[in-house]
This record gives C-alpha cells, sequence and structure tokens, in this order.
C-alpha cells in the first residue's frame, strides 16, 4: 500500500449561510483546497454528505461538486455515513490513493443545515439511527446521548463532562472559521436549559452550514509538489447501531478498534499522539470518544477535563480550533475540518492556536452514536 | 427616499384589549424556562373582540383627537392578517361604526406585520393626489401563535388609528419623508386556509428583520441628510424586546430614545399595530418640534421607514382621548386555560 498525503486544504466559514448554496460551499472549499495544493486538477472526487436527499431535495452531489469545482470528466462518488460522511469520504478517497490508481484526489464535505427547521435537522440526525425500533417510537440523537449521560453519571458520577464544550470554545475563541468564536463559561452551561436531561443545552453542538476539502496525493506527486504536507493514515469500524445493543453501552467498540487499528497501521503509540480532534457533538460524546480510545481510563475523563489536560497548553490538547461545539458541526463535513485543522497544525500553519511541534494528530469522527467511528492520522511529513 | 410635502397626522389612537397573559404562564405549559421568553406579557383580546372591533375603538379615539366630520373622510384602510373574514372588509365596518359612510373608499390591506405602515402610505398618497380630503390609516390585528409555537409567547392583539389630511395650523404632526424597501424574503407566512402561520426560525433574524429594517432606515439617513441625532425617538417594529434594542445598537442610537415607543415587554407583538402603537406611545409624550422615525417589518419581507415631526397641535390635541398608557396599565391578568377559551382553541361542547 502506498504511502498517501494530505497536500492541501480549504474550508469556508461556519455559519448559516443564507446566501449560499449547498453546492456552492463546497465548491468554494474545494477550489481552495486545489489551489493551496499547487495542482489544477485530480483522478477523482469524493464527497461527503449526510442529508441532502432530505433536506436539498438534491441527490448526485458527485457529479454537481465536479460540475462547481471546475472539475469536470473527473469520477466523482458520495460517500455517506451519518455525521461521519466526511470521514467515510477521506477513507474512500484514501483507499484510491494507497493502491495507485489515483495520484491526486478532491475530498470535500459540506452540509447545509440551515436550509430545514430545527426539527427537521433533529428527524435527519436520527436518520443515522435505526428508524423501524429508535427513530419510530421518538427516541433522536440527543435523547439517546441524555440516556447515556444517565447511565455514566450513575456508573461514575458526571464530574468535568460539561468541560467539554468550556475547553472546545477556549480553543475556538477568535477562530475566524468558527461558528462559535467566543469564551464559554463553566457557569454558563450548567445554567443553561436541558436539552434532555441531563443534556443541557450548551452540551451540543448547534446547527449551522460549512465546506471544507482535502487534497490526497500519493508518493510521486508529494515529492514534486511545493506546498506543505503531512502523512495521513485511516482505519474504521462498525458496531451495533443501538447503544443499548450493546455488551456495554459506555464504551464504543467502533472507536476503541478504529484507533487502534490506525495507530498499528501509523507505528505510533497513544503516547506519541499530540493533539486529538474529538467528536464532541455533546459532552458525553466527548468523554466517551477518549476513554474507548484508550486515551482516559473509563469515568476519568471529566476529571481529566477538568484538571486542564485537554486545554492547548495541557498534556493531550482536545479541539484545537473549536471542535464540534465551537468551531460547528456541519455533519457530512465535519471530519474533513478536523482534518483540515490538523494538518494546518503539523505544517506549523495554525497561527494562535499552533501547538509547540506537534508530531502527530489523530481526528476522530463518529455516525450515529457509535454506530461507526474513522479514525483519521496525520502525521508530519 | 421620498420627500412628502403638506401631509399632516390630525388625529391617533391607539388600543390595547384588558387582558394580558404572563409569556411564564406560557412557558410553564410548555416546559420553557422563564430566562428564554421574548417578553413578559403579551396583550389578548376578549371573547367579543376582533381585529375589526378593535379597529372600531382605535378609530374613535382618532377622531376624537381630530375634531373632524367623519362625513369629510374619504377612505379608510386596515391592514391586518387576523381579518375576521376572508372576504369583506373591515374598512366598510369601521366607516359604518364612526360614521364615515358613505366613504369613497375601504380597503384591507395585508403585509404580515407591516400592514398598518402600507395604510398610512397608501392613505397619503391618496391625499397628496387630491382624490380624498382625509383618510384614516388602521394596524388592527389578533396574531395568531401555534399553542407550543415560539410565536405563542409574543402574537398579541391591539390596534392603531391615524387620522391623515393636508396640514394645517392645529396638526399633530407631519410626515416629512418615507423610504421603503421591500425584497420576495419568506421568513413567515400563513398560507390560505391555514390557521396558523409558519416560520424559518432564526432565518426571520439577519437577512430578514435585520437587513430590511436597516435597508430602509440608511437608505431614509442617507439620501436626505437626516442623521440620527436629528431624531429625538425612534419607533422599530418590535417582535420581541431584543430585535428593536439590537438595531438601536447597530445605528449607535440611546436607548433611551428607544423606550417611550418600546412596547414589546409589556404586550407583546401586536403584528400590523406593533410599530403603530409605539407611535401612539411616542406622540403622547413628545414635544412639539421633535422628530420621530418609524420603522416597521413585515415577513415576506419588508420594512417602511417614516420621519415624522411633531407640531404644536400635539399639546392641545392629545388630551382630548384616553391615552395608550391608560390601555397597558388597566388589565387583567388570565391563565392559559382562559386565554386558549379567549383564543377559541377551545369550544364549548
Amino acid at each position: 500500500m502506498g504511502r498517501v498525503f494530505v497536500a492541501g486544504a480549504g474550508f469556508t466559514k461556519v455559519a448559516e449561510h443564507w446566501d449560499k448554496s449547498l453546492e456552492q460551499l463546497m465548491a468554494e472549499a474545494a477550489v481552495k483546497a486545489v489551489d493551496g495544493a499547487g495542482i489544477s486538477s485530480v483522478n477523482s472526487i469524493y464527497v461527503g454528505n449526510a442529508l441532502s436527499e432530505f433536506l436539498q431535495e438534491q441527490s448526485n452531489l458527485g457529479a454537481i461538486i465536479a460540475e462547481e469545482s471546475g472539475l469536470v470528466g473527473a469520477p466523482a462518488f458520495r460517500v455517506e455515513a451519518a455525521e461521519a460522511s466526511g470521514a467515510a469520504a477521506l477513507y474512500a478517497g484514501f483507499c484510491e490513493v494507497a493502491s495507485g490508481m489515483a495520484d491526486a484526489v478532491l475530498v470535500v464535505g459540506g452540509e447545509k443545515l440551515s436550509d430545514g427547521l430545527a426539527e427537521e435537522v433533529s428527524s435527519g440526525l436520527m436518520m443515522g439511527g435505526r428508524a423501524w425500533y429508535e427513530g419510530f417510537i421518538g427516541a433522536e440523537f440527543y435523547s439517546l446521548n441524555a440516556l447515556l449521560y444517565k447511565l455514566y453519571a450513575r456508573r461514575f458520577g458526571d464530574e468535568g463532562i460539561p468541560m467539554f464544550p468550556v475547553i472546545s470554545h477556549e480553543h475556538a475563541d477568535g477562530v475566524s472559521h468558527a461558528q462559535y468564536p467566543f469564551k464559554l463559561s463553566l457557569e454558563k452551561v450548567l445554567s443553561s436549559p436541558f436539552l434532555a436531561e441531563p443534556l443541557r443545552r450548551l452540551e451540543v453542538s448547534g446547527i449551522g452550514d460549512g465546506a471544507a476539502a482535502v487534497i490526497l496525493v500519493g508518493e510521486d506527486l508529494a515529492a514534486k509538489l511545493k506546498s506543505p504536507k503531512a502523512q495521513l493514515y485511516v482505519s474504521a469500524a462498525t458496531d451495533y447501531l443501538s447503544p443499548f445493543e450493546r455488551e456495554d453501552p459506555l464504551r464504543f467498540q467502533s472507536v476503541a478498534l478504529a484507533v487502534s487499528q490506525v495507530l498499528d497501521r501509523a507505528g505510533v503509540d497513544r503516547g506519541e499522539i499530540s493533539f486529538i480532534e474529538l467528536h464532541d457533538a455533546t459532552s458525553i460524546m466527548a468523554a466517551l470518544c477518549l476513554e474507548s480510545s484508550g486515551f482516559s481510563p473509563p469515568g476519568n475523563a471529566g476529571k481529566l477535563a477538568m484538571k486542564g489536560e485537554f486545554e492547548l497548553s495541557g498534556s493531550l490538547p482536545c479541539n484545537t480550533f473549536g471542535g464540534l461545539k465551537a468551531r460547528g458541526h456541519p455533519l457530512g463535513a465535519t471530519a474533513i475540518y478536523q482534518v483540515a485543522e490538523s494538518y494546518l497544525q503539523l505544517t506549523e500553519r495554525a497561527g494562535r492556536n499552533q501547538l509547540d511541534s506537534p508530531r502527530a494528530g489523530l481526528a476522530l469522527s463518529i455516525g450515529g452514536v457509535g454506530a461507526e467511528a474513522y479514525a483519521s492520522l496525520l502525521k508530519r511529513a | 427616499m421620498v420627500k412628502i410635502d403638506g401631509i399632516a397626522i390630525h388625529g391617533y389612537g391607539g388600543y390595547v384589549p384588558r387582558y394580558r397573559i404572563k409569556a411564564e404562564e406560557i412557558g410553564r405549559i410548555w416546559g420553557v424556562s422563564s430566562s428564554e421568553l421574548p417578553v413578559r406579557e403579551k396583550a389578548v383580546a376578549g371573547i367579543d373582540e376582533d381585529a375589526a372591533t378593535m379597529a372600531v375603538e382605535a378609530a374613535r379615539i382618532a377622531l376624537r383627537r381630530a375634531g373632524i366630520d367623519p362625513r369629510r373622510i374619504g377612505a379608510i384602510h386596515v391592514g391586518s392578517e387576523s381579518k375576521p373574514y376572508a372576504v369583506k372588509p373591515m374598512g366598510t365596518i369601521v366607516a359604518e361604526a364612526i360614521g364615515a359612510n358613505p366613504s369613497k373608499l375601504a380597503a384591507d390591506l395585508e403585509f404580515a406585520c407591516k400592514a398598518g405602515t402600507e395604510a398610512i402610505l397608501s392613505i397619503l398618497g391618496l391625499i397628496q393626489g387630491g382624490q380624498i380630503e382625509y383618510g384614516l390609516a388602521i394596524g388592527a390585528d389578533t396574531a395568531q401563535g401555534r399553542p407550543g409555537d415560539a410565536l405563542e409567547y409574543t402574537a398579541a392583539s391591539g390596534a392603531a388609528a391615524f387620522l391623515l389630511g393636508r396640514m394645517s395650523d392645529d396638526a399633530v404632526a407631519v410626515i416629512e419623508a418615507w423610504s421603503g424597501y421591500v425584497t420576495d424574503t419568506p421568513d413567515f407566512w400563513r398560507r390560505s386556509f391555514d390557521r396558523y402561520p409558519v416560520h424559518a426560525a432564526r432565518f426571520t433574524g439577519a437577512p430578514a428583520y435585520f437587513k430590511h429594517i436597516l435597508g430602509a432606515v440608511n437608505s431614509l439617513l442617507e439620501s436626505d441628510g437626516y442623521s440620527t441625532s436629528d431624531v429625538d425617538y425612534f419607533v422599530f417594529h418590535q417582535p420581541n424586546v431584543k430585535f428593536p434594542l439590537t438595531v438601536a445598537k447597530i445605528l449607535k442610537i440611546d436607548r433611551g430614545k428607544l423606550a417611550p415607543g418600546l412596547l414589546a415587554d409589556k404586550i407583546g407583538n401586536t403584528y400590523s399595530a406593533c410599530s403603530l402603537l409605539g407611535l401612539v406611545s411616542v406622540l403622547d409624550q413628545a414635544q412639539p418640534d421633535q422628530r420621530i422615525l418609524l420603522a416597521s417589518y413585515g415577513s415576506g419581507a419588508g420594512s417602511d421607514a417614516l420621519i415624522i415631526r411633531v407640531l404644536d397641535g400635539i399639546l392641545e390635541k392629545r388630551d382630548l382621548a384616553p391615552k395608550l398608557r391608560e390601555f397597558i396599565e388597566d388589565k387583567i391578568y388570565i391563565d392559559y386555560s382562559t386565554y386558549l377559551r379567549l383564543r377559541k382553541e377551545i369550544l364549548k361542547g
């Protein structure tokens, strides 16, 4: 298997983009990534998106993005894996480059949630669960998270879990592409109303629009390009869709498997990971991510968060540009934002958020409530 | 921006029904915490009131202040989105009730919350064109909010009326200029035969309310050399308390200039009557030569901004009829069940 590099990245601000379509957002990110890599064409295009049929009544995004990005002719594929659609597209793009079939692929993730009302977005999110015995009985993404939160609190206590949104906001402060580029105090989080008890409104990511893109290239092309590069490794795993069908609902086996495998593939130990981009769609998801992937003992993530371990100056910085909570979570785009931000960190272009010489970063993307997990690892080239 | 020559307000009147429901009481039913509420309380029409009866109340007050023979009123235009009849104008009901019939024209206008200023502008045009001597412009609504919807906290009832005519020595105020800003922006709508409106949540903010109000106000200020310091009072459409305050912040206007016309916290959003009641409230206390900037907003979407200068006639005329404050302070609190009955959400079996 050939080596694969990220050689360019581009993204839009996460916001309510009332004046731009889903296609325009994705094309904007795609063109920035192509320009950033210093190339003029790609062999293939992979598009990550979760809900365009539902919210935009539009399918066939592959060909549409090829046209909108000025790359007509290239084969293009739309990849869907609920909230992890972007990571799934990245995985597919990686495989094509690693196999040697392509020298350069464009991976673009995009979502425009503001085309739907909040209720519709909520229904859309629940399409990532089992319609027949979760969605149809009225369960939805946040109520399932609330159940996990309750179970967690009963087993371990909930100390420090509400710190995760505080950390994400701290890191998003002043970040120009973040949806919520400001600090948030723990008091504010704790005084926000319950969305589904014990999950509070400020413990969940908001509704936003955005698109992000990366260019993946093989070793030969990487050697010719002048743009900064980081080496990419990917892995993925699935689990039973409902967390309550699993042996332990508080252990995301998909995350555990994907992370061990990507560390193996990259030949990196957990101790060598400089930072993690977590899937903090909710505060409890952030904690379960860290614990399932072996970066925190079970029941300890909140306590480590309180100690400052996950801050930019901590032992394991998390969500260096604000994560899903503060940078924003436009579903299919989210994983590509994570990878693009990791790429900026590893190529020393993260500006005020730059970590001190990071060697390797891990981006975790989760579909549903742990139904699938994608681990993308970037290493300094 | 259009300069207007010599069209004056001769009488004005505001009416707010007596019943109030606290937003907290609505929140109690739907499990919404008090920190989340857009206003403190809103006015609710009584069981025997509708937009037409309230329009009549406001018109009678305006007529008392104007002190003219109602038979000289040539046109009555009523702006509303809660017409009691789908077909049959409210203008004729008002005309009959105040003794203006047979008037030459009677019509109802609809443009979500800005139909009231539309009525003012259409009457103004008729007077300016020499078609009528006096005209009555009214905004009246018993606004609908689906139970449990965000609109339920604010959708309120009220009416305001303005009797317009050519300039005279005893006029209350003169309309100096106006500017309109309209685009096809569907942020809120109610289709024919539907009982409740739908809205596109936050889309009603930046691309709708703020864009249109600022569009109309800025064009009024910029194109004719008015500056915010030339204006003593500002009245912006108030679907909640936050939106008009945000406009003031953007335009760097002192909150004190907004307060006299800011009623949303006390009566809610009275839709077509909303910004007009703000103007009534300001006229109840303004002094001659002071300037008022009024900007309505109607979903769909558009804003009319008007500059009004108060005249000497205000001093004598405003005491000829009850002031708006008296209606606002005369209130009876109701619980949610009574509210449902008054809104005809529950009917006798």
